[in-house]
């Protein structure tokens, strides 16, 4: 169940994950926070009207409604989401590539904040199938009371509030997050990318989930918001705190859904491995990358709707009180603005799962690639300009009627393009009957119908008839029910063996499919007629005319619940004891399965080289991309002996933050490493010296290494890079200081390496702090008057010629009496400015150096610094050799030598 | 090419399709009467797109069907299917068919909504309230009003349709008519029908507006003209007593 790091995988940053502190600590410390943040919203909405002598002190709904929001964010920072934000805000020194929180070891870190999108892929399925057993229930309660004409058990306003809390469930926190958890685990894998590109972003939308969903529980139980998912006002403003509960609930819902929205968005625009050009990728990442533009422009529109509706509740504003001047129609304009395209949000992940599926189960490449990926944009793109076919009969404007028909109807050419390129790959296709494949025909199948019903719908005069009747509840639950859960059942048991590492069980998945379809068929079809025969949706009792009809769809509804138990069961069997997965079960070509299942920490050790296109079935020798790994899955094998990664960098060659780089990625054992100093304006000898630092560092390493200084800028060492690189790893200092970052370097130097390249970005203090260890004699030069004096640069620049050093050059002031006097200060001051130039020159000249200035005397310290710098040796200028011996017994077992400072530079 | 094999099974399969589908359409009554001039332009169209989806699901279902049945690898078959990765030609058949179709259904559209919405100078204007959850039919000219609409056989009718503001939206629909219209608090909306049908017929509250929605139903009755006056006459009657 957990994913793990294969042993010779090291994590880059080493946090190991016993630091954290257990599960438990964080749910404790989510408890209180959620309630301090009730608290605080309760005293705050108390305070303020009192203090504005609003009348009377309590008045539920604006209590509710703050307290929801503070005790959500409260929340979410007990729970962990903010912590590092918080540390970096404060100013605390984070580190940027904090892996602490990433990955899962045992079952319990699923429970805590979790950067790995393959952890919180899982995470989000877990939460959403929870959520949609919650409102599959409330399904369950509303069809039981539909199962005979007359009341059985509830009430209007009872049954009202199944149907809003069904509804409003199913949408926000099954449909919608069920597609970005599957995407989430799926899709970085399938672009070759290590996680997502704001993985604590990711955390955050997973845990914003919960809340909104206990929200909206809360509200339905305690007293029901009851105007529909659609909570049309005026009717949504005669509701009371569940409806205040519903408005939270849905901004919650809706952020959680922006920030995944943007994070799909930005991973996919830079995340891709190389050589996956937009031609490349899979179709799910096409119909993810529009889907989360939709999410992106859509999502405001729908908080937008929901906040006005609450300060009509709460505030007493008057946006759609016609009584004072608001607009009825208006909300309804602004919430089908999201909402319409929201039905796309809820298909167009799962024709990226179809395509997938009927490709692999049919082994045939994806007929008219091009065409389902331009379909998938086309239909995004329409899917802003029809939302007002909700509203044909609302009173809006008349003449918006036509014009809004022809873009609904039109959209059924796109999605027509659609299904027929599926049967186009089915078509004299090798076809496996697995379940996934069962689920997507099931789709196809159902969807058709669902679709056709939709050209009904959009066509006016029909639907005038048909607004607001069971036919608009058939329909949608033809594309929802048949469209969107079909789908992420078909994605579930695809991904299942990559997800968890074991097969689900075929025979347990292949009644899954054959109840849940039969049961979706009865409940669904039956309403076509009832809608036609006037029939209206949203009815807690009907005419005695309906009763067999409606029997029927509590029959398959039950039949629906049947399946699903079987499917959980299957799950939870499966995951607990199924049989061991193989790395690729389907014979797929996308590099989701060109990993190990479940796959490893980071995904991919090295990144993988796409060459072709994810669905080349049947083409000989074609394959969609090189993976370390090995060859029985499709994958490279890595024995072709080590390729080079070429490493640019000048004065920041020899700075720990690129020599660790370089190290890290030296333990994947696959690469020799070529150092590439263009020294520019540089002494060629001092780019040499600073090369010669970095060469024996990495060597010393066990790193195979080479270098070599070349004239002229990046773009000259990126010419003169070997042919087969694999990779360019650049160093340049922050945009600010550097002069490779003007013009744009990067993207250009990007452009001309045509492999990927990694960018470190190095301080300049970070660059000029002297090296440690074996390979870099590290000298602590005690120098005073020296100090400031070219003799004792050129001495050294001697010794580095002979051997990698690095320096601290300290100036003893060997002050007596009172060390605050002016004149203590005034020498402190010339010491310093020696220190400086001193340190300069050296770093011209290629050794890394630091300065001290110390107030003692120069075994002072020397007994001071050797326990900060841990020297090699210590070095006296001439001037101080008189102390050579106090320096000796300061310096205990290291070295202290003399250095001639007049000599050399003579 | 392949085209001799999968001719015959193809199209015996979409024969069977087509026949069901068509016994599921014409086998039941799908329409509520039809009960006004407008009604048979709506149910018109209606099957007419009826009938092209029913082309359309053929066409879908008789390919699915046999692609799973004729090209199901057998056990044991490892191999790949044919690369054929596209088609041109048939790309553009069933992008431009589409369109084609669905540009006439667009026109038609068109004309039956312009068609249904003419309106004639004799027509009877009913102001009209609803509120939760009742309707109220306004009768100016005799100063009454009634929770049952009544109306001349033959003669247009056009409800002017209110809301209070303190009120919910609700929506008139007579499914005999295929007539519906929201009912919006702070705007005035019209609906126009012609009853053709002697008969009383359900008026059924469609927007969701609290909880007795599934209550708030009314009557329309529809009365030859002599019935209709004489109705007028002893309401008016009535109201003066």
């Amino acid at each position: 169940m957990a994913t793990y790091a294969p042993a010779h995988h090291s994590l880059p940053h080493g946090h190991g994950h016993h630091e954290l502190p257990p599960v438990s600590h964080w749910w404790k410390r989510a408890g209180w926070w959620t309630a301090s943040g009730i608290i605080f919203g309760l005293v705050i909405v108390a305070f303020f009207r009192a203090v504005f002598e609003q009348t009377p002190l309590w008045e539920a709904k604006t209590y509710v409604g703050i307290a929801a929001i503070t005790g959500t964010i409260g929340f979410l920072i007990g729970i962990g989401c903010f912590d590092w934000w918080a540390g970096w805000m404060i100013g605390r020194k984070v580190d940027y590539h904090d892996h602490s929180l990433h990955g899962a070891r045992t079952w319990r870190d699923y429970l805590r904040v979790n950067t790995d999108h393959k952890v919180i892929g899982v995470q989000y399925l877990v939460v959403v199938f929870t959520f949609l057993c919650v409102a599959g229930a409330f399904a369950e309660l509303l069809r039981t009371e539909l199962a005979r004409p007359g009341q059985q058990f509830a009430d209007g306003e009872t049954f009202n509030g199944f149907t809003s809390a069904h509804a409003i469930i199913m949408i926000l926190l099954f449909v919608i997050p069920a597609f970005a958890g599957l995407a989430n685990f799926v899709l970085p894998l399938m672009i070759g990318a290590k996680d997502m590109a704001f993985p604590r972003l990711n955390a955050l939308s997973v845990w914003m989930l919960p809340p909104a969903g206990i929200l909206f529980l809360i509200g339905a139980l305690i007293e029901p918001f009851s105007s529909g998912w659609t909570a049309y006002p005026p009717l949504a403003l005669q509701g009371g705190i569940g409806q205040t509960l519903f408005q939270v609930g849905v901004q919650v819902a809706g952020a959680s859904s922006i920030m995944t929205a943007v994070n799909f968005l930005v991973t996919i625009a830079t995340m891709r491995a190389p050589g996956m050009t937009v031609w490349r990728m899979p179709l799910l990442v096409w119909a993810n990358a529009t889907t989360s533009a939709l999410v992106v422009f859509g999502t405001p529109f729908i908080a937008g709707s929901q906040f006005m509706t609450m300060f009509d509740a709460v505030m007493g504003t008057h946006f759609f009180d016609s009584a004072n001047g608001g607009d009825v129609v208006m909300y309804q304009h602004v919430f089908w603005f999201y909402s319409h395209p929201a039905v796309y949000i809820m298909v167009l992940p799962g024709f990226g799962i179809i395509s997938e599926i009927i490709s692999t189960f049919s082994r045939k490449p994806i007929f008219g690639y091009r065409a389902i990926a331009f379909s998938t944009i086309a239909i995004a793109i329409l899917g802003f300009s029809v939302w007002a076919h909700h509203m044909y009969v609302a009173g809006m404007a008349p003449w918006l009627r036509v014009p809004m028909m022809i873009t609904t109807v039109v959209i059924a050419v796109p999605t027509g393009v659609k299904v027929f390129s599926w049967l186009g790959t089915l078509w004299r296709g090798k076809i496996r009957l697995k379940t996934p494949m069962l689920f997507a025909l099931g789709f196809l199948f159902t969807f058709v119908l669902g679709g056709l019903t939709g050209v009904y719908l959009g066509t006016v005069p029909v639907d005038i008839h048909l607004s607001d009747t069971y036919f608009v509840v058939a329909h949608l639950h033809y594309v929802l029910f048949g469209g969107a859960a079909f789908t992420i059942f078909a994605g579930v048991y695809y991904w299942f063996p990559k997800m968890t590492g074991r097969m689900y069980n075929e025979t347990l998945g292949k009644w899954h499919f054959w109840i849940t379809f039969v049961g979706m068929q009865l409940t669904f079809m039956p309403q076509h007629w009832a809608g036609m025969q006037g029939m209206p949706r949203r009815v807690a009792d009907y005419d005695p005319r309906f009763a067999d009809v409606n029997l029927a769809s509590t029959i398959g509804s039950f039949l629906i619940v049947i399946g699903t138990v079987v499917f959980f069961y299957n799950m939870i069997t499966s995951w607990r004891s199924g049989e061991r997965a193989p790395w690729n079960p389907w014979r797929a070509k996308t590099l989701e399965w060109l990993v190990s299942s479940p796959p490893s920490i980071f995904n991919f050790d090295t990144a993988p080289q796409v060459v072709g296109s994810p669905y080349n079935y049947g083409v000989p020798g074609a394959r969609h991309a090189i993976v370390f790994a090995p060859e029985e899955i499709g994958g490279e094998s890595t024995e072709q002996g080590d390729r080079p990664i070429v490493v640019v960098a000048n004065e920041t060659v020899a700075s720990t933050a690129l020599l660790d780089e370089v190290r890290e990625r030296a333990q994947e054992r696959l690469w020799r490493f070529e150092l590439i100093v263009p020294r520019g304006a540089t002494e060629r000898s001092a780019a040499e010296r600073r090369l010669a630092t970095a060469l024996a560092v990495l060597r010393e390493a066990g790193v195979v290494a080479d270098g070599r200084v070349v004239d002229g800028g990046p773009l000259d060492a990126i010419a003169a890079r070997p042919e087969d690189t694999h990779e360019v790893i650049l160093a340049t200092y922050r945009p600010g200081e550097s002069q490779w970052m003007r013009h744009d370097m990067v993207d250009r130097l990007r452009k001309a390496a045509d492999v990927p390249l990694t960018h470190v970005v190095v301080t300049r203090s970070e660059a000029r702090e002297p090296l440690g260890g074996p390979a870099v004699t590290h000298l602590l030069v005690l120098a005073c008057d020296a100090a400031g004096t070219p003799g004792l640069t050129d001495a050294l620049v001697a010794r580095a010629d002979r051997e990698p050093i690095s320096v601290t050059v300290a100036c003893p002031l060997g002050l007596a009496g009172a060390t605050w006097s002016e004149e203590a200060g005034a020498r402190r001051a010339a010491a310093v400015a020696r220190v400086r130039a001193a340190v300069d020159r050296l770093h011209d000249a290629g050794i890394a150096a630091q300065g001290e200035v110390i107030d003692g005397d120069a075994a002072a310290a020397v007994a001071t610094l050797i326990p900060v710098h841990a020297p090699a040796e210590v070095v006296l200028a001439e001037e101080l050799a008189g102390s050579r011996g106090a320096a000796q017994a300061a310096a205990g077992e290291v070295a202290v030598t003399t250095l001639s400072t007049t000599t050399a530079g003579a | 090419m392949t085209r001799s094999r999968h001719t015959l099974p193809l199209a015996l399969i979409g024969i069977c399709v087509f026949g069901a589908t068509a016994a599921v359409l014409l086998g039941i009554e799908w329409f509520p009467e039809r009960a006004s001039r407008e009604a048979t332009g709506i149910d018109n169209l209606f099957w007419f797109l009826t009938w092209s989806c029913a082309v359309i699901f053929t066409i879908v279902t008789t390919a699915l069907v046999y692609s799973i049945w004729r090209f199901r690898a057998q056990p044991g078959d490892d191999s790949d299917g044919a690369p054929i990765h596209g088609h041109t030609g048939l790309e553009i058949v069933w992008t431009v068919i589409p369109v084609l179709l669905l540009i006439v259904v667009m026109v038609w559209a068109w004309i039956v909504l312009e068609d249904t919405e003419k309106t004639t100078a004799d027509r009877l204007v009913v102001p009209t309230v609803a509120q939760q959850f009742a309707w109220t039919f306004q009768y100016p000219e005799i100063g009454a009003q009634s929770g049952d609409l009544r109306v001349p056989l033959g003669r247009q009718v056009e409800l002017e349709l209110r809301a209070p503001d303190t009120d919910v939206i609700h929506s008139f629909f007579v499914p005999e008519f295929r007539v519906k219209k929201d009912v919006v608090p702070g705007i005035v909306t019209r609906v126009w029908f012609t009853p053709t049908k002697v008969g009383t017929y359900p008026v059924v509250c469609t927007e969701l507006c609290g909880v007795g929605h599934n209550a708030m139903r009314s009557r329309v009755v529809v009365m030859p003209q002599a019935e209709y006056d004489q109705w007028l006459r002893t309401t008016r009657a009535k109201l003066a007593a």
